[in-house]
């Protein structure tokens, strides 16, 4: 029987040729590893040398200083496979995941730098608050289906493909964090939504249930207008999700056909087709119903 | 962070807010040990390369169709032809006597707007001359200096950059160019005496279909055409033009926008080669 080249923590599932094991001798004999140590009030990077052991990834390392030379160092993690999004991190000044990022694919025999996410607040180490998300999670009006037919909702396939790509996030904010609207203009911060959230709002706006029109609430409410699609959250995305092309982009070009086109409105002038809904109205019937499904009434 | 904690006895959940400080390494600091600046430096060389082709071309005024030759080129800078003194055999007028003016400068408005407006060289030009950011995980130009000349950041929400919003109509435009350009590769073919073909024939072929891959390919094009319904199964025509046709060219979009820009060039500079007798264009049938 044929060996077969496996991720760690992928459960035994066979890997793609470009990710499969480069030859061991790119692995050196010792690794250099400097880890951000500190918290809100200032920190520096911590140099830490350990032997190179097959097969790690950048997880594995940083689990072997925490056990041996740095018992007090914050690292948030849980699935070491990829599908949970928590140890988001810079590596090298790239954001990726460190489950997912092979130590033979780093440059060999050169210091390695792990920093936080500098998108989001620290807490300590390695350790972000990235609760900001959340808080614009609860900013997108959920889905809302029409009245439930007799015979219940039906959807065809190839409705519900589309929005399939979208389903594949882990929120790991990887993409939130490469974003320079967040990153570099803090400002921003309160009136917008970020890659994450355009691909959740990609999502609803294109689920053939929904009857909802977000698209005054996304350029007024969610800010896409200040995204300048540079593709950085495409190129982080660890779950290959086109998030620039299939979902930010599509949004852009709905928003458009409400706001912007002159076409389009007299389409729906002639054809007698509805306004888009304000912005106010979304907000106020997305409050709603939050509001009852925390039973508040 | 591992251990478990016995979360029955704690209070309800503290309301969070936007806010903190941000830690680790300053953002001004740049720790990725790769070239990362090798990239937006090829995009400035590549298109301000393009930029100074496209203007000589474009104030060159002469050579741009091969007069008196037994061929019928057209330069793609020169198509169509708007201008009554146009030597071709077929004249898109009204724009009749213009003088002296080049009647590049005023094709051109639209295949620039066009490129301009896309989403592609949005990426390529933010990136490359704007540096917003010049790469990922790379601080905007000027952003970390609070109070800055470029402090602050508005995006494609005000004057001029929310005019990219008008990407689809030069779509539309660029569509009939596109149709242009291939009559102009039909009309390539005609020789004296009947059909023949020609290295250029070969090369406006080439153009064409660059130009249709990077036409159709486009982000307002795939909205356009299918990507902005709701229900496909309620559109199964544009479904399938946008799945089959559509998608395929918009993933290798970056690809069609370069090849059919150099392309386009270089279709121009073999016409004005031929025109002025500098190269003799070899006929294959």
């Amino acid at each position: 029987m044929m060996p077969i080249d496996t991720e760690p923590g992928t459960g035994g599932q066979p890997l793609p040729a470009e990710h499969k094991e480069p030859p061991s001798s790119r692995v050196p004999a010792e690794i250099v590893m400097k880890l951000w140590r500190g918290d809100a009030g200032g920190g520096e990077f911590v140099e830490y040398r350990l032997p190179a052991e097959e097969g790690e990834v950048v997880l594995d390392v940083v689990h072997r200083i925490q056990a041996h030379d740095a018992p007090d160092l914050a690292v948030r993690w849980n699935c070491k496979a990829g599908k949970c999004g928590s140890c988001s991190a810079e590596i090298n000044g790239r954001p990726r995941l460190m489950c997912m990022t092979r130590m033979s694919t780093l440059p060999p025999g050169e210091p390695i730098t792990i920093s936080p996410m500098r998108g989001f607040p620290i807490m300590r180490d390695l350790v972000t608050d990235v609760s900001y998300n959340f808080e614009v999670a609860k900013q997108i009006p959920a889905l809302r289906p029409g009245p439930k037919p007799p015979e219940g909702y039906r959807m065809a396939q190839i409705d519900i493909d589309r929005g399939q790509e979208f389903r594949k996030c882990i929120e790991c904010f990887l993409c939130q964090n490469v974003c320079h609207v967040i990153r570099d203009h803090e400002e921003h911060k309160a009136h917008y939504a970020g890659p994450r959230f355009f691909v959740r709002l990609a999502e609803l706006e294109m689920h053939p249930l929904d009857t909802l029109d977000r698209r005054a609430y996304i350029r007024e409410r969610m800010g896409i207008g200040l995204c300048n699609i540079t593709k950085c959250c495409t190129e982080v995305c660890p779950e290959d999700i086109h998030i620039t092309d299939n979902a930010i982009i599509p949004l852009k070009e709905r928003v458009v056909d409400a706001a912007f086109d002159p076409i389009a409105w007299l389409g729906r002038k002639i054809r007698r087709r509805p306004s888009p809904m304000s912005a106010s109205e979304v907000a106020a019937l997305g409050a709603a119903a939050r509001s009852e499904a925390s039973g508040g009434g | 962070m591992s251990v478990l904690q016995d979360t029955s006895t704690l209070p309800d959940p503290i309301p969070v807010h936007i806010g903190g400080v941000r830690g680790g390494p300053p953002r001004s600091e740049v720790l990725r040990p790769d070239r990362w600046w090798v990239q937006p430096l090829v995009v400035v060389l590549g298109l301000l390369g393009f930029v100074v082709y496209a203007t000589w071309a474009a104030f060159r005024n002469a050579h741009y169709y091969t007069a008196g030759m037994p061929r019928d080129y057209l330069s793609p800078f020169y198509s169509p032809c708007i201008v009554s003194s146009c030597p071709t055999k077929v004249v898109w007028g009204p724009a009749g006597n213009i003088g002296a003016v080049s009647p590049a400068l005023l094709i051109l408005i639209f295949p620039l707007g066009f490129r301009l407006t896309c989403y592609y060289y949005r990426k390529a030009y933010y990136r490359s001359f704007w540096a917003s950011p010049p790469a990922c995980a790379v601080a905007d130009a000027g952003s970390t200096k609070p109070g800055g000349l470029r402090a602050s950041y508005t995006g494609e929400t005000r004057f001029p950059l929310i005019l990219q919003n008008v990407h689809r109509y030069f779509w539309y435009v660029a569509v009939i160019f596109a149709g242009l350009l291939t009559w102009d590769a039909v009309l390539s073919f005609r020789f004296p005496g009947g059909v023949g073909m020609g290295l250029g024939s070969l090369i406006f072929v080439v153009n064409a279909v660059l130009i249709w891959a990077y036409t159709l390919g486009c982000h307002a094009c795939r909205h356009v055409c299918g990507g902005g319904v709701k229900l496909f199964s309620k559109a199964p025509v544009r479904y399938r033009f946008w799945r089959s046709v559509v998608t395929p060219l918009n993933s290798h979009h970056q690809l069609f926008a370069w090849s059919s820009l150099i392309w386009i060039a270089w279709t121009d500079l073999y016409v004005f080669l031929v025109a002025s007798g500098t190269i003799h264009d070899p006929r294959f049938f």
